[in-house]
């Protein structure tokens, strides 16, 4: 790897995600030098583990392209992928930060040919589909990576399956010996933009996650929808593959929760009116979408998504927080059991598939920071003068839309652009 | 209708959220409920309530004093606690639920007939006279608790019972004079006295 010069007119950019990408590209292209970190081997984080977008319904594919040539034809801007901050010290104007760079055991001469992925027998749970489908030992993360490069898995690593891949590669691409890193970089400012991940749905006891197949989350439905996911578009059920039609969406699973998450994740309620969208693009008229709910909250402009949706005779609403699933053992039907709140009447309804709108939760845990910022009761950034030159960018600041994450990251920039103006004595 | 009630109904005219926050045990939590409806999913015996917890926090904000406390729902509860453990805004259910059974009661609203109302009642009376529940005779009050007949038949068909907590020493039939109890009766009903004293000095501030 060559030197990464870096001083303190440097903004570092932990997260490679849209908020860090959206963070990392404005500062960049006001002519600061940035450098991006991601932990993954490649950039683009959750939104490129999407299938649409709402309220447009467009594919976020579309803006990762874009965002991925911004990032290729800029020269202020070092992305290091599979990078870790371990620790930070230092103040604002001057940081000292070490990082870990997990060795990739791919180097730079790699061309995605993926005749290594044909040589590895190994298979492991695919991160990228949420475990809905496997993967090769030696792997391209998704369609979209950036870098276009592969990656070993170091399961493999002194295993026959790492000598065949390196055999197979024509290029000498594959580097078994290479080793874990540690670089300290000096930088000025900080964005932090670590997002979120969903919530542990097997955590909801009552909803039997962990116990009912025919359970999922929405992510996981999200990637199914997918025609590059892992059922190719298909909204299969996992318990006997048979397609789902009659589809049901709990709102709140995990949010707005003492027992769980006390905050509103915000984007669950536009993913599952969202998603219902899939079930009739998939199904037509024979797709019925239920969605269960306490209250919907499709603020501003996308009230007119909400009332799209409510105009879809095949998608009908239940105002009630679902009490409990259990499982038709004949079927494989999950059923859901509740009292509605319009008239209190009890139901206990079969679907076939049934995708908790699972909240979001910052992806780094509270007591898990590398680096002194004060942090809230919900586990998300406060913005706070006492965290000097770091500033939150996106989820890891709120349970945020994409929308309002590249909003809070191009903010982010602008702050810590004005950290490196002070200390390049360009600015008061 | 007692004194308590009339009083009641002129000092929180229109307002039964009111009354409820300032004179029922949690009371004041009810305001809180944000209509999700899992306690009266979650609820064990839910399909057996005329209104569901849900139903009850909402008729309370909607004024309506007399089907809630003359209701027999709130009576219903076993005290799982399976909706305080779900509440999503941590709601202290089950007990708002005896707090409004216990108003209802003292002001004279509660259904008289309500079996759970009844058997508190004996249970009550059973455990102040010494301080310690006498068994035996709280389960043969309960056994005629709906007549003669019935307490007979019942009493035959547990004998197996009763001779089997003899035999092993879980039952005294000498329970039946006196019974055993705590070392200081006395002081016991003092206390009781004492609280009951206090409860009732309270109330009187709304009569007459």
């Amino acid at each position: 790897m060559s030197e990464i010069v870096a001083s303190n007119e440097t903004i570092l950019v932990v997260g490679g995600g849209i908020s860090g990408m959206t963070a990392a590209l404005e500062a960049a292209e006001c002519g600061k030098q940035v450098i991006l970190l991601e932990k993954t081997p490649a950039l683009g984080g959750r939104v490129s583990q999407l299938y649409r977008y709402f309220p447009k319904l467009c594919h976020p594919t579309c803006g990762l392209e874009i965002n991925l040539r911004r990032v290729k034809a800029n020269p202020n801007l070092r992305v290091l992928t599979m990078a870790e901050v371990t620790a930070v010290s230092g103040d604002a104007g001057n940081y000292s930060v070490k990082v870990r760079i997990s060795p990739r055991y791919v180097n730079e001469n790699c061309t995605a040919c993926g005749e290594c992925e044909k040589a590895v027998e190994a298979e492991f749970d695919d991160e990228f589909n949420y475990g809905l489908g496997k993967r090769k030992g030696a792997y391209l993360p998704h369609k979209m990576a950036f870098p276009q490069r592969y990656v070993i898995d170091p399961a493999i690593i002194g295993t026959a399956d790492a000598d065949k891949a390196k055999e197979a590669c024509k290029y000498g691409a594959i580097d078994l010996d290479m080793q874990e890193q540690e670089i300290e970089l000096t930088v000025g400012a900080i964005i932090w933009a670590t997002g979120w991940r969903p919530y542990d749905a097997a955590r909801i006891q009552p909803y039997g996650y962990d116990r009912i197949a025919n359970v999922i989350t929405s992510v996981e439905f999200e990637r199914m929808a997918d025609p590059y996911g892992p059922t190719g578009g298909k909204l299969l059920r996992p318990s006997d593959g048979k397609e789902a039609k009659d589809i049901a969406f709990i709102q709140c699973a995990g949010s707005r929760d003492r027992n769980h998450l006390k905050h509103c994740s915000r984007i669950c309620c536009m993913a599952s009116l969202k998603q219902s969208t899939y079930v009739t693009e998939k199904h037509g008229e024979d797709g019925k979408a239920t969605i269960y709910y306490i209250d919907i909250r499709a603020i501003d402009r996308i009230d007119d998504f909400y009332r799209k949706v409510k105009e879809n005779p095949n998608v009908s609403f239940i105002k009630s927080k679902v009490a409990n699933i259990v499982e038709d053992k004949e079927t494989g039907n999950p059923v859901l059991r509740g009292v509605d709140t319009e008239g209190y009447h009890r139901y206990e309804n079969p679907h076939d598939l049934v995708v908790l709108a699972v909240g979001m939760e910052p992806s780094v845990p509270a007591d898990a920071f590398p680096v002194d910022v004060e942090i809230n009761e919900e586990g998300f950034i406060e913005a706070s003068p006492d965290n000097g030159a770091v500033f939150a960018a996106g989820c890891s600041s709120d349970a945020l839309d994409v929308n309002r994450a590249v909003q809070s990251a191009t903010a982010s920039a602008l702050r810590a652009i004005q950290v490196i103006n002070r200390a390049a004595g360009t600015e008061g | 209708m007692s004194n308590m009630n009339t009083a009641m109904i002129e000092k929180y005219r229109n307002n039964f959220l009111k009354e409820v926050e300032a004179n029922v045990e949690e009371g004041e939590w009810v305001k809180m409920c944000m209509q999700c409806g899992v306690c009266s999913g979650s609820c064990p015996l839910g399909p057996y309530w005329d209104h569901p917890p849900q139903e009850i926090f909402m008729m309370i904000r909607a004024g309506k004093r007399e089907e809630v406390l003359s209701s027999s729902s709130m009576w219903m509860c076993t005290s799982c606690y399976n909706c305080i453990a779900r509440c999503p805004r941590g709601l202290p259910i089950t007990h708002i639920m005896h707090g409004l059974a216990h108003y209802a009661d003292r002001l004279g609203l509660a259904p008289k007939e309500q079996p759970t109302r009844k058997f508190a009642k004996h249970f009550w009376d059973n455990l102040t006279k010494k301080g310690r529940v006498n068994e035996l005779k709280l389960g043969l009050k309960l056994y005629f608790m709906n007549g003669f007949g019935e307490g007979i038949k019942t009493a035959m068909k547990m004998k197996d019972v009763g001779l089997g907590m003899w035999k092993s020493k879980r039952l005294s039939i000498g329970e039946l004079w006196g019974g055993h109890s705590i070392k200081d009766t006395k002081g016991l009903h003092a206390i009781l006295n004492k609280a009951r004293e206090i409860e009732e000095a309270k109330a009187k501030k709304f009569e007459g």
